[in-house]
C-alpha cells in the first residue's frame, strides 16, 4: 500500500515482505459476554484487515462508549477509545489530518443513533472517507438494559418496565435521508458471509460507508433479534452486481430482491418496508462530494510558511 | 452653541491625547467611520486604542437608545494601552444613541458634542419632541454642543444619505484631527475592495465634502503629535492577532462552531489559512468542534478549537479525555459576559474558575491569558509548544476586549522555530509504551498513528503506561499524579513575574488578561498622586507563575483586580464567610493562603482606569509616599 501525505514522511511498507495473518491483528482478549454477536463482527473485521493486507499502524479504530466501543482495544492497530457519541468528530480530524490512515469507526446504537446523532447525520453529509460501522442491539447493554432509540417498541427494559413506548428510530431510513449520504449498507452478524461481503464492499467505497450491523445481545435484548435469527424467511437479501453477492448463503435465505443500490427512492421504499429485514447494500453512490478531498490544501513547509506570514504582516504594517 | 463660519483656519489645540466616538443606528455605517479612523491615526504613528459599541441585535429599530452601534478610538501621542475612561468628543447621527451614550457616562462632561440636526425639524411631531428632550437632557451637563447638517450636505451629492453619511463624519473628523486625507483614501480602498470603483468614488466625494464642511463651520482644530516610530509595528485585533499566531505557531487546524466573540478569529483565517496549508472546519456543534481538533492533534499535529464561555462548557468533556489521553490540543475561549448567553457581544473575565476547573474528575490543565493585543500574537506559540511539549491542554482565555480592541504593536519577527516540526513516523523503539512517563516529571513523547511499533489504543478509561485498561487504584493513583506533576514542571520553568511599580507598599494590584493596560495606567496616576500601589499582570493561571506568596508578602495589602461578578461587603446578607469573591482572587487565596481583597466590576464594558485609581484611593492611606 503506498501512502501519500503531502510532507509527511509516510512510510511505504517494504514491498510485501510482511504478510498479515489474521492473529497479526489481534488486541487484548475481547471481555464482551460469550454469545455477544461482537465477536463475531471482530472475527470479521479481522479477516477483513487480513483480505485487504492492511497495515496495522496505518489503520485506526476510533469508537465511543459502549460494549461495542471497547472495539479497538480487541485489535492490534492504533485506536481511539473515546467518549460517548462522539467517534465520528475524532475520526474527521484525524481523516482531515492523515488522509494517508485507514479509518474505521465503530459505535453502538445509543452511541450513534442518540448521544451521537447530530455527529451521525453531519458525517454522513461530509462524507469523509470513513468505514461507519453501527454495532446495533437495540439496548443500552453496558450501562445495564435501558432503552435506546433502536429498541423495538413495547420492549420491557429497565427505564421502561410497562415496555417502550415508541416506535423504534430506523437508521437506514435516518441515513438515507441524508443530504449526500454516499453508501448505506445492512447486514447481521449472525451471517458471517454477509457480514464478510458487506465490510469489504464498505471498505472499498471511497466516502463514508455507513454499516448497520443487527447485532444480538445474549444477556439484555436476546429478545430483539431472535425471530429473525430463527427464521431465515424473515430476511430478504438484497442482491445486486453492484452490491453485495454471497451465493452461499442463498440456500438459507431464500426471499431475495433484485435491488440497483444506485436508486436511492428504491433505497428509501426497502429502508421504510416491514414486511422482511432487508440485508444489503441498500445505497452506493462513489461520485458524492467528499469534504476531505474538497477541504484538501496544499502544504507548506515551516519556510514557506515564513516567508508568507511577513507577507501577510505587511497588510498590517503601520 | 452653533458653529460658527470661520474662513481662517483655527489654531490647534496641541494634546497628548483624545478620544473619539462616532454613533449611529445599526447600519449607518459608524464603525466602519471609526475603524478607518483609528486605522489611519495608527498608521500616521499615533497610539491607538478601539473599542466597538455594539448593540445585541443585528438590525435594531432605529432611533432607540439600546440601538447605539459605533466605535470608540482614543488616540495617543505615545502608546495607548487601553480604552480610557471617557469621550471627549463624540459625533452622533441621531440624539437617541447620543443620550445612550451620556446615560452610561460614556461622555468626558466637557465633551465636544456633533450631531445631525436633521431631527429638530422632522416632519414627525414625535421625533421633534424626543429631539427636544433629549436636547434638555443633555443641557444638565456642561457639553458643547454642535448641530451638523449630515443629511442636507450629504444630499447635495447623493440621493441616500443613509449610505455614504459615516464617510461625510469621516471628513469632519479629518479636518478636525489633522488626518491624512491620502492613507484615508487608501483605508476606503480596501474597506469597499469587494465594491465597485464607482462606489469608491462616491465615498471619497462624500469624505471630501465633510472635510470641506468642517473646514468652513468647525471653530476648533485638535492635534494629537505622533511620538516618532523607533520600530515598525503592525496594527490589528486580538482576534486577528490570535489567527495569525496560530498561523505562525505552524498550526494547520481550526475546528470551530459560530459563537460571539469568537468567531471573527475564524472568519480571518477562513479568509487566509489555506494560503498557509491550513483549514478551518465549521464543525455541526462546540463539541464536534473539540472532537474534530483532538482527532487531529492525535494524529500528529497540534489543533485548536476557538469558543467562547457556552462553548467551553459543552467540550468539557472532550476536554477531559484530551488531558487522560494526553493529546495535545490549543482551545482559545474569547471571553464574554455571563452566564448562559449572558452578554454576548460585552467582555466578561468570569470564565476562569470554568477554565481552570471545566472537566470533570482531576484534569490538569495549562491556562494561560494574554494581556495586549501583542501578547494574543505570540502567546499562541507558546500555546503550541507547550501543549506538544507536555501532551496536554492549553487554554488561551482571551476576552470581547481584547477580540475587538484595535492596537499598533511591534513587528513581530517570525521563527521557523516557532511552528511545530513535521510529523515524525520513525518507528517506535523497541519496548517503548504509549505513555512512557518519566518518574520524576510525568512527561512522555508522545507516538502517532502510522508510527511502526506503536498500535497503541488511547483510552479515557484509567489506564496504565501501555494504555492498557487499568482498574487497580495504584494504578489510577500514579498515572493521576504523572499527568498532574506535568504542571509542577511546567511552573518550575517560568519565571516569577514583574513587579509594575515598586517592589514593596500598601497596595499591590493583580490582574490578569485584557486589564493591564487600564490597571498600569491607574497604578502610575496613583503613584503621581503618591499613593504606594504597584501591579502584578499574570499570564499563567495554571500553573501560576512561581514567587507569588513572597511579592505578595512585601505589600501591606493584595487585591485583585477583574472583570467578574464579585458580592460587595456590606450588602445584605453578605459576610466574611459567605461572600463569593473575584475569580482570581479565589484562586490566589486557596493557593497561598494570603488574605487577598478584590475588586471587581461586571459593567459590560472594559474597565476605565479612573475607577480602578477610584479602588486604589479607597484602599491606600491618603498621600502614602511617606
Amino acid at each position: 500500500m503506498t501512502a501519500t501525505c503531502g510532507l509527511l514522511p509516510v512510510l511505504e511498507p517494504a514491498e510485501h515482505e510482511a504478510h498479515y495473518e489474521i492473529t497479526d491483528y489481534e488486541g487484548a482478549r475481547a471481555r464482551w459476554c460469550p454469545g455477544c454477536g461482537d465477536h463475531s463482527i471482530l472475527a470479521s473485521v479481522q479477516k477483513l484487515l487480513s483480505a485487504e493486507q492492511l497495515t496495522p499502524e496505518q489503520t485506526v479504530f476510533v469508537s465511543g462508549i459502549g460494549c461495542s466501543s471497547r472495539f479497538p482495544h480487541y485489535l492490534r492497530t492504533y485506536g481511539f477509545h473515546g467518549i460517548h457519541g462522539r467517534a465520528l468528530p475524532v475520526a474527521t480530524g484525524i481523516k482531515l489530518t492523515r488522509p494517508d490512515l485507514q479509518v474505521f469507526v465503530v459505535m453502538g446504537d445509543g452511541d450513534c443513533t442518540s448521544i451521537g446523532a447530530a455527529h451521525w447525520v453531519h458525517a454522513l453529509r461530509y462524507n469523509v472517507n470513513l468505514t461507519v460501522l453501527l454495532l446495533d442491539n437495540g439496548i443500552y447493554a453496558l450501562t445495564k438494559k435501558q432503552t435506546s432509540p433502536t429498541t423495538p417498541q413495547g420492549f420491557v427494559s429497565n427505564t421502561s418496565p410497562e415496555g417502550g413506548v415508541l416506535p423504534s428510530l430506523n437508521p437506514l431510513s435516518v441515513a438515507l435521508g441524508v443530504t449526500n449520504a454516499s453508501f448505506v449498507a445492512q447486514t447481521a452478524e449472525w451471517s458471517p458471509a454477509h457480514l464478510y461481503a458487506t465490510l469489504r464492499a464498505a471498505y472499498h467505497h471511497r466516502g463514508l460507508s455507513f454499516v448497520r450491523i443487527l447485532q444480538r445481545c445474549p444477556i439484555y435484548s436476546t429478545a430483539v433479534y431472535q425471530a429473525a435469527v430463527q427464521d431465515p424467511a424473515r430476511i430478504a437479501l438484497l442482491v445486486h452486481d453492484d452490491g453485495v453477492v454471497v451465493p452461499e448463503i442463498e440456500k438459507i435465505y431464500k426471499s431475495q430482491v433484485a435491488h440497483d443500490p444506485h436508486d436511492l427512492a428504491a433505497a428509501r421504499r426497502i429502508a421504510d418496508a416491514t414486511d422482511h429485514i432487508h440485508l444489503g447494500v441498500l445505497y452506493r453512490d462513489p461520485s458524492r462530494l467528499r469534504y476531505d478531498e474538497i477541504r484538501r490544501v496544499p502544504p507548506r513547509t515551516a519556510e514557506e510558511r515564513l516567508t508568507l506570514i511577513d507577507a501577510e504582516l505587511d497588510r498590517y504594517a503601520v | 452653541m452653533t458653529a460658527t463660519s470661520s474662513p481662517v483656519a483655527p489654531v490647534a489645540t496641541r494634546l497628548a491625547e483624545h478620544t473619539i466616538e462616532i454613533v449611529s443606528d445599526s447600519g449607518e455605517g459608524a464603525q466602519k467611520c471609526g475603524q478607518i479612523f483609528g486605522a489611519v491615526s495608527a498608521k500616521m504613528g499615533n497610539g491607538v486604542w478601539t473599542v466597538e459599541i455594539i448593540p445585541a441585535e443585528i438590525q435594531p429599530p432605529p432611533r432607540i437608545p439600546e440601538g447605539a452601534s459605533g466605535y470608540r478610538i482614543r488616540l495617543g501621542a505615545g502608546t495607548v494601552t487601553n480604552w480610557g475612561d471617557a469621550t471627549n468628543l463624540a459625533l452622533a447621527f441621531n440624539e437617541q444613541v447620543l443620550v445612550a451614550r451620556h446615560r452610561l457616562g460614556a461622555l468626558a462632561p466637557d465633551a465636544v458634542l456633533l450631531i445631525e440636526d436633521k431631527w429638530a425639524t422632522h416632519e414627525d411631531a414625535d421625533i421633534r419632541t424626543a429631539w427636544a428632550e433629549a436636547m434638555a437632557e443633555l443641557a444638565t451637563r456642561p457639553y458643547r454642543i454642535i448641530p451638523v447638517p449630515m443629511e442636507t450636505e450629504c444630499l447635495t451629492l447623493v440621493d441616500n444619505a443613509r449610505k455614504g453619511k459615516n464617510m461625510f463624519a469621516l471628513g469632519i473628523l479629518a479636518c478636525i484631527y489633522g488626518r491624512d486625507m491620502e492613507r484615508i483614501k487608501e483605508q476606503i480602498a480596501h474597506a469597499f475592495r469587494k465594491k465597485s470603483e464607482a462606489v469608491y468614488e462616491q465615498n471619497v466625494a462624500l469624505l471630501e465634502l465633510g472635510r470641506n464642511w468642517a473646514e468652513e463651520h468647525i471653530d476648533f482644530r485638535i492635534e494629537v503629535t505622533p511620538a516618532p516610530m523607533t520600530e515598525p509595528l503592525v496594527v490589528m485585533n486580538g482576534n486577528e492577532a490570535l489567527g495569525l499566531g496560530a498561523i505562525a505557531a505552524g498550526m494547520e487546524l481550526c475546528a470551530m462552531y459560530p459563537i460571539t466573540p469568537a468567531t471573527s478569529v475564524s472568519h480571518y483565517l477562513s479568509e487566509v489559512f489555506e494560503r498557509f496549508g491550513g483549514i478551518v472546519h465549521q464543525a455541526e456543534d462546540e463539541i464536534a468542534a473539540a472532537g474534530v481538533a483532538i482527532g487531529s492533534s492525535y494524529a500528529g499535529k497540534v489543533a485548536f478549537t476557538v469558543t467562547s464561555g457556552p462553548g467551553l462548557a459543552l467540550k468539557t468533556e472532550f476536554l477531559g479525555l484530551a488531558i487522560m489521553t494526553e493529546i495535545p490540543l490549543v482551545l482559545i475561549d474569547v471571553q464574554r459576559g455571563g452566564p448562559s448567553t449572558g452578554l454576548p457581544t460585552k467582555v466578561e473575565q468570569s470564565d476562569l474558575l470554568a477554565a481552570l476547573y471545566a472537566s470533570p474528575g482531576d484534569a490538569p490543565h495549562v491556562v494561560v491569558a494574554p494581556a495586549t493585543i501583542e501578547e494574543c500574537f505570540h502567546i499562541m506559540v507558546t500555546a503550541r509548544r507547550i501543549a506538544e511539549a507536555f501532551r496536554t491542554v492549553v487554554m488561551v482565555l482571551s476576552d470581547a476586549n481584547l477580540a475587538t480592541g484595535v492596537t499598533p504593536f511591534p513587528r513581530p519577527k517570525g521563527d521557523v522555530r516557532w511552528q511545530a516540526d513535521p510529523i515524525d513516523l520513525a518507528p517506535v523503539p523497541e519496548g517503548q509504551k504509549a505513555y512512557q512517563w518519566d518518574a520524576e516529571t510525568g512527561l512522555s513523547r508522545r507516538i502517532v498513528p502510522g508510527q511502526p511499533g506503536g498500535a497503541y489504543t488511547v483510552t479515557g478509561l484509567s489506564h496504565d503506561e501501555g494504555s492498557k485498561v487499568a482498574y487497580s487504584s495504584g494504578v489510577h493513583q500514579r498515572s493521576s499524579a504523572m499527568r498532574s506533576r506535568k504542571l509542577a514542571v511546567l511552573q518550575s520553568l517560568l519565571a516569577p513575574p514583574t513587579v509594575y511599580g515598586d517592589a514593596e507598599g500598601d497596595l499591590l494590584l493583580i490582574g490578569w488578561g485584557s486589564t493591564k493596560g487600564a490597571i498600569e495606567e491607574a497604578v502610575d496616576r496613583a503613584r503621581a498622586e503618591g499613593i504606594r500601589v504597584s501591579s502584578v499582570h499574570l499570564r499563567f493561571l495554571s500553573p501560576l507563575e512561581p514567587g507569588l506568596k513572597a511579592i505578595f508578602s512585601k505589600f501591606a495589602r493584595v487585591c485583585t483586580v477583574e472583570i467578574n461578578y464579585s458580592d460587595e461587603p456590606g450588602d445584605p446578607y453578605i459576610t466574611e464567610e459567605n461572600r463569593r469573591i473575584g475569580q482570581l482572587a479565589w484562586v490566589l487565596r486557596a493557593t497561598t493562603l494570603v488574605d487577598i481583597d478584590c475588586w471587581t466590576r461586571v459593567p459590560g464594558e472594559p474597565l476605565r482606569p479612573g475607577s480602578i485609581l477610584d479602588a486604589i484611593r479607597e484602599r491606600t492611606p491618603r498621600g502614602g509616599a511617606a
